[in-house]
Order: structure tokens, then C-alpha cells, then sequence
């Protein structure tokens, strides 16, 4: 039946019907509901079932674990961090807030039957954390997705489902506390200059949520890095472990209520931190989903892990007695920052990273490097995951013209 | 030199460098200053003022010397009077501007190799008499002129809240709502601006497109 309308009303779409601008969303709704009946008119034809909306459904999937976590992470972080105001933690828990005023989050909770007192449990957390992140991804999607059709419909494009996997790795790479119109800039910029200049999915050299990410992270420092962004508690400050090691070493680690953190802790993400970062484990499952079902590219992702372990092993043999970074072992590399996140969901973006063998080999190398280097040796940048990866999204066209210049040499002297 | 080339209008000779053959938009030269002087207008302004009277004033030198000048030491013919021009430019501007002198530091002696003013004397004044080339040299230096100061407005602004100093956006560091952008404040930002605007005119200009490398809408790959 519903087939039946949406033909009945395709004619409205098409050429030269009413509603032609429009194409671009029937288009988009139609081959959501239905798949296309269209057949390959040109000379090359492929054929498998796993289209672009496949993958992107699969990657989206895939980074609920991570995002999940966050929910929980977000929610314990606020918790803890209450808790360690100390005289003033009762205040904080006992006010009623209001809907409209800027604690509109803790009004939301309150309302929705949590708590913000240490006796929370699962459920409060979960739903402060996704009080936090939910109004973020709604605004990061909205605006993606206008932006989106707008050029869909200027430039007469298909839909492209990229926008999905855009709008919620850029929602899980920011902090809990971005405020809502920089999230919409953020995306506006990323999708426009790192996307849609270039002409659209597929042609964009550099991961646009990356893109995003970075002008935020320059226009706005202070709400995307330091230490008041990572906790949504007025008057509490606590910064990254990336951060408190760059400070003092592995001894520097410290949670809210003073605890050290453990590599264990930071495994399976009880650090503060971006929301979708925080849990390597997590991290993993998503990982597991995206190789087994063949989208992601295993030899980016190991090549990555290579290249930052070579990296660190070389910087902690060449130590240092004044920069403390020197001494961060691999291990601890892997768990904090958005070195796993990075790793498995934005290097591994097909658009931006290289296509040959040889070339993404290159490709994860140069980041494991980057991102170490940065780490270590710039004292400006705790972390160093997007910078990296964009800097290496550069240079993947060239990876991939010396790879297959180098197969056509082979092949040339064994003619 | 040929004498013999037809002398274009004096219309086409100051209007066209302001968009259709923009030094800047079009030609993509002087970047490096348009990079560097636009955090701010006042800085913007008087260093899009200064390019305009050495443009001018060289191309019009050049011209008069044309024919006197031999083919193969043209170059440094026209260096030492683009270099005169700069050096006065620069000290009336540290005789009457100081502090804005101190701002714009290198850059005003840069000029000197800017790729608008060797060009314009190279690629018009060898070939025109001194009128046209004036008329010439006032254009390309008009034009630098506004894609300086558009660039400029955008990064003062939304980078700072101000323009030419006064306070159009009250930031918040002075009690009011503006969150300044500081992306806008880095000199990288002038690239993400300059793009734009190229991108604009392009838009509402078709004829100044260059021609398609290739057709990506072709529905056979």
C-alpha cells in the first residue's frame, strides 16, 4: 500500500513534475523504505548488496557500544564530581532546577525521576548522560541534514547517507558540555568546507566531522579542551589524564574524588573526556562489528597501532627529564584520548584514507606516528588523534599515486 | 615593445581589475599579505592603501621609462623604482601612522615583492602609455583594496566584536554576549575567507569559471 502512494505520488518528483527540487528527499525516502529498481546502464557493473546505506547503518551501529558508554561514563563523571564539591554537594543534589534556565539538564533529570546524590544508579546516570548527549547529536543531525539536502537539491544529488555516521562520531568526539549553537557550527563548518566544497560524499579529502571538530577546537578553545569542559558540574575543574600525565607523570593521574586512575580504569573508560572516547572496550566491540562485516580496513587500523607503537617505544628510549609525555608507555598511548575512537572510526573512514593496500599501510603508519609525536613533543596539544588523522587524510592521494606508480613499474619490467 | 597594440579604455583599464580580473580573487596573487594584515581593519585598510600608491605610482614610472629601458635589464629597472616607491610609503607611514606602522611591521616592506605590483608593471606598463597604466595600477590596487577590507570586516568582526576598533559585537571578556570566534584571529582563516569568496563570485559570475577538467556528473564510470 504504501508502496502503491509512494509511486502514485513519484510523478510529482520527476521531471517536470511540481515538487521536481524536491526530488533529492523522495529519492532518499523511497530507497529507504524500498530498494531501488534501477539497473547499471554503463559499461562497468558490480553488483553486491552492500550499498552505501548498509554501510552506513553497520558504522552507525557499531559506535552505539562507545556510545552507550558515554551515557553511563557522563552521567558517573557528574556523580563522582558532585559528590567531591564537598559541603556544597548537598546543595547542588537538593535544588530543584528549572526547566528554562541553563540547568535545564539537571531539571530534565530531576524531573524524569534521577538523581544527582552518590546513592544514583544505573538508570540516573544513563539518563543524565543522555540528557547531555542527546540534545547535541539532535542539533548536530538537524543541521547536517540540512545542510545536506540543500546542496542535494542545488546540485541535484541523490542523498547520501554519509551525514549518519558524520553527525554521530562528530556528537561523540565533543565534549558533554559544548554548547548547543557551537555543536550546529561545528557541523555547518565541517560539512560545508570539509565536504560539501568538494562536491558532496566522496569527494571530500578530509574527514568532515574531523574538519568540524578542528574549527571548533581553534575558534573555541575553551569549550573543547582544558579542564572545566569534560564535567557538567558548575565549579569543578579536572582535566584528562592526557592532560595530568603531560602535567606530572603517570603518578599525576587522579579522578574526581582523588583516587589514582588504573590502566584498567582508562580500559574501560572510567576517565573523563570526549563522550564517545572514553572506553577502549567499547571501542573494540565496535571495531569487531566493522571488520567482520568487512567496511572498515584492518591494515589502517593495525597499521595505526604499529605505527604509534614504534613511536612510543623510540620516545620512551630517548627520554626525557623535563617533558613528562616521554615517558607514557604504548599502553597507556592506546587507552586515553581519542586514540581508539580515532583509530577504528575516523581513520578508517573509505572516503578520506587511501584506497590501495600499500597506501593505507602508509597511510596508518603516518597517523600511529602523528599522533605520538604530537602527544609528545608539543607542549600546546594534549592530544593529537584529530590532528593526525587529518594531517594524514592529506597525504592519502600521495600514498595512493606512489602505490600504483610502483605496481605499474613492477609490472612493466616483468612484461 | 610594440607601439602597435591597441590601448584599452580607460573604463576597462580601472574597472576591470575589481572583480572580473581581481588580482587577488581571480589571479590569486598577494596572499601572503592578505593573509597576514586582515586580523584587523585599520591594518587592512592601510596596507591595501599603500599596495594602491605603489601599483599606481610604479606602473606610471614604469611606463614613462618604457622605451628607454633595454629588454634585458627591465627587471631590475623596475625593481629599483618599485623599491623607491616602498621605502617612501614606508616612511611617510612611520612619520605619520606610527603605531600602525609598528603593526603592519615586514609586511609594508614586503611590498616590494608583491606579485600584484611586479606584475602590473611587467604584464602592462612595458606595453601602454603612462596614462592607462595609472588608470591600471589604481584599479589592481583598488581591487587588492576590497578583498582586503571584505576579508578584514568578516575577521575583525566575528573574530574580535570590533570594527576599525569600535565595538560592533560586545564580547564577553567585556561584559556582554559575543562569543569571539578565535579561528577568525589566525591568519590560516584568510585562506577558508579568500576560498569563500572566490567560490561567491564564481557563483554569480558564470563567464569567469575556468572550463570542466573532468564531467563528475557522467553516469557511466
Amino acid at each position: 500500500m504504501l508502496l502503491d502512494l509512494l509511486k502514485k505520488y513519484s510523478l510529482l518528483f520527476t521531471k517536470g513534475g511540481l515538487l521536481s527540487y524536491f526530488y533529492p528527499l523522495f529519492e532518499g525516502t523511497f530507497t529507504f523504505l524500498y530498494s531501488s529498481g534501477r539497473v547499471t546502464t554503463g559499461r562497468t557493473h558490480v553488483r553486491d548488496f552492500t550499498d552505501m546505506k548498509r554501510i552506513m547503518i553497520i558504522v552507525w551501529l557499531a559506535v552505539f557500544p562507545a556510545m552507550f558508554w558515554g551515557w553511563y561514563n557522563v552521567g558517573n563523571g557528574t556523580v563522582q564530581a558532585i559528590a567531591s564539591l564537598g559541603e556544597n554537594a548537598a546543595n547542588v543534589v537538593n535544588t530543584s532546577y528549572s526547566l528554562f534556565s541553563a540547568d535545564y539538564h539537571y531539571a530534565l533529570l530531576q524531573l524524569l525521576g534521577g538523581t544527582l546524590g552518590s546513592d544514583a544508579g544505573i538508570y540516573s546516570k544513563m539518563l543524565l548522560g543522555a540528557i547531555y548527549f542527546l540534545p547535541i547529536y539532535i542539533v548536530v543531525f538537524a543541521v547536517g541534514a540540512f545542510w545536506e539536502v540543500l546542496f542535494c537539491i542545488v546540485h541535484k544529488h541523490e542523498i547520501n547517507e554519509g551525514f549518519f555516521v558524520t553527525s554521530i562520531v562528530f556528537a561523540l568526539i565533543v565534549p558533554p558540555t559544548l554548547p548547543l549553537w557551537q555543536a550546529a557550527l561545528g557541523i555547518s563548518f565541517g560539512v560545508l568546507v570539509g565536504k560539501e566544497m568538494f562536491g558532496g560524499t566522496g569527494r571530500n579529502f578530509m574527514n568532515p566531522a574531523l574538519v568540524g571538530r578542528a574549527f571548533l577546537f581553534f575558534a573555541y578553545p575553551a569549550y573543547i579542551s582544558g579542564t572545566n569542559c569534560w564535567v557538567p558540574v558548575d565549579g569543578y575543574s579536572g582535566a584528562t589524564p592526557l592532560a595530568q600525565w603531560a602535567e606530572g607523570g603517570i603518578d599525576a593521574l587522579k579522578d574526581a574524588s582523588g583516587n589514582a586512575i588504573s590502566w584498567m580504569d582508562a580500559f574501560l573508560g572510567n576517565i573523563p573526556g570526549c563522550m564517545g572516547e572514553g572506553s577502549t572496550l567499547m571501542i573494540l566491540v565496535g571495531a569487531f562489528i566493522i571488520l567482520v562485516t568487512g567496511i572498515a580496513s584492518w591494515r589502517i587500523m593495525l597499521a595505526v597501532v604499529v605505527g604509534a607503537f614504534l613511536t612510543s617505544y623510540a620516545l620512551n628510549a630517548i627520554g626525557s627529564d623535563t617533558n613528562q609525555m616521554f615517558s607514557m608507555p604504548f599502553s597507556w598511548h592506546f587507552v586515553l584520548g581519542g586514540f581508539a575512537f580515532g583509530t577504528v572510526f575516523m581513520a578508517t573512514d573509505p572516503v578520506s584514507s587511501s584506497f590501495t593496500n600499500g597506501g593505507k599501510w602508509a597511510f596508518g603508519l603516518l597517523i600511529g606516528f602523528m599522533v605520538v609525536l604530537i602527544r609528545v613533543v608539543n607542549p600546546a596539544y594534549p592530544e593529537g588523534m584529530m590532528l593526525a588523522i587529518l594531517f594524514a587524510n592529506c597525504w592519502a592521494p600521495l600514498f595512493d599515486y606512489l602505490a600504483t606508480q610502483r605496481n605499474i613499474k613492477r609490472r612493466r619490467i616483468r612484461v | 615593445m610594440s607601439e602597435a597594440l591597441k590601448v584599452p579604455s580607460a573604463k576597462e583599464t580601472f574597472l576591470e581589475p575589481l572583480i572580473a580580473n581581481n588580482p587577488v580573487m581571480i589571479q590569486v596573487l598577494g596572499i601572503c599579505s592578505s593573509l597576514a594584515v586582515t586580523s584587523n581593519m585599520k591594518t587592512a585598510f592601510v596596507m591595501g592603501l599603500s599596495v594602491t600608491a605603489v601599483t599606481a605610482l610604479a606602473n606610471f614610472c614604469v611606463s614613462l621609462v618604457r622605451s628607454l629601458v633595454p629588454g634585458s635589464v627591465r627587471i631590475i629597472a623596475q625593481m629599483t623604482i618599485i623599491a623607491s616607491l616602498v621605502i617612501l610609503v614606508d616612511q611617510i607611514l612611520r612619520a605619520f601612522a606610527y603605531d600602525l606602522s609598528k603593526q603592519l611591521s615586514v609586511y609594508v616592506g614586503l611590498i616590494i615583492t608583491n606579485c600584484i605590483v611586479m606584475g602590473r608593471t611587467e604584464g602592462f606598463a612595458l606595453k601602454y602609455p603612462p596614462i592607462p597604466s595609472l588608470l591600471d595600477g589604481l584599479g589592481n590596487g583598488l581591487g587588492y583594496l576590497l578583498v582586503l577590507c571584505v576579508v578584514g570586516s568578516i575577521r575583525e568582526i566575528f573574530g574580535s566584536g570590533t570594527w576599525f576598533g569600535l565595538t560592533v559585537l560586545p564580547t564577553v571578556n567585556n561584559g556582554g554576549w559575543y562569543v569571539p570566534c578565535g579561528f577568525l584571529v589566525m591568519p590560516p582563516c584568510a585562506f577558508f575567507l579568500l576560498g569563500s569568496l572566490i567560490w561567491l563570485v564564481k557563483t554569480f559570475r558564470k563567464d569567469l569559471q575556468e572550463p570542466k577538467e573532468y564531467d563528475t556528473h557522467r553516469e557511466d564510470y
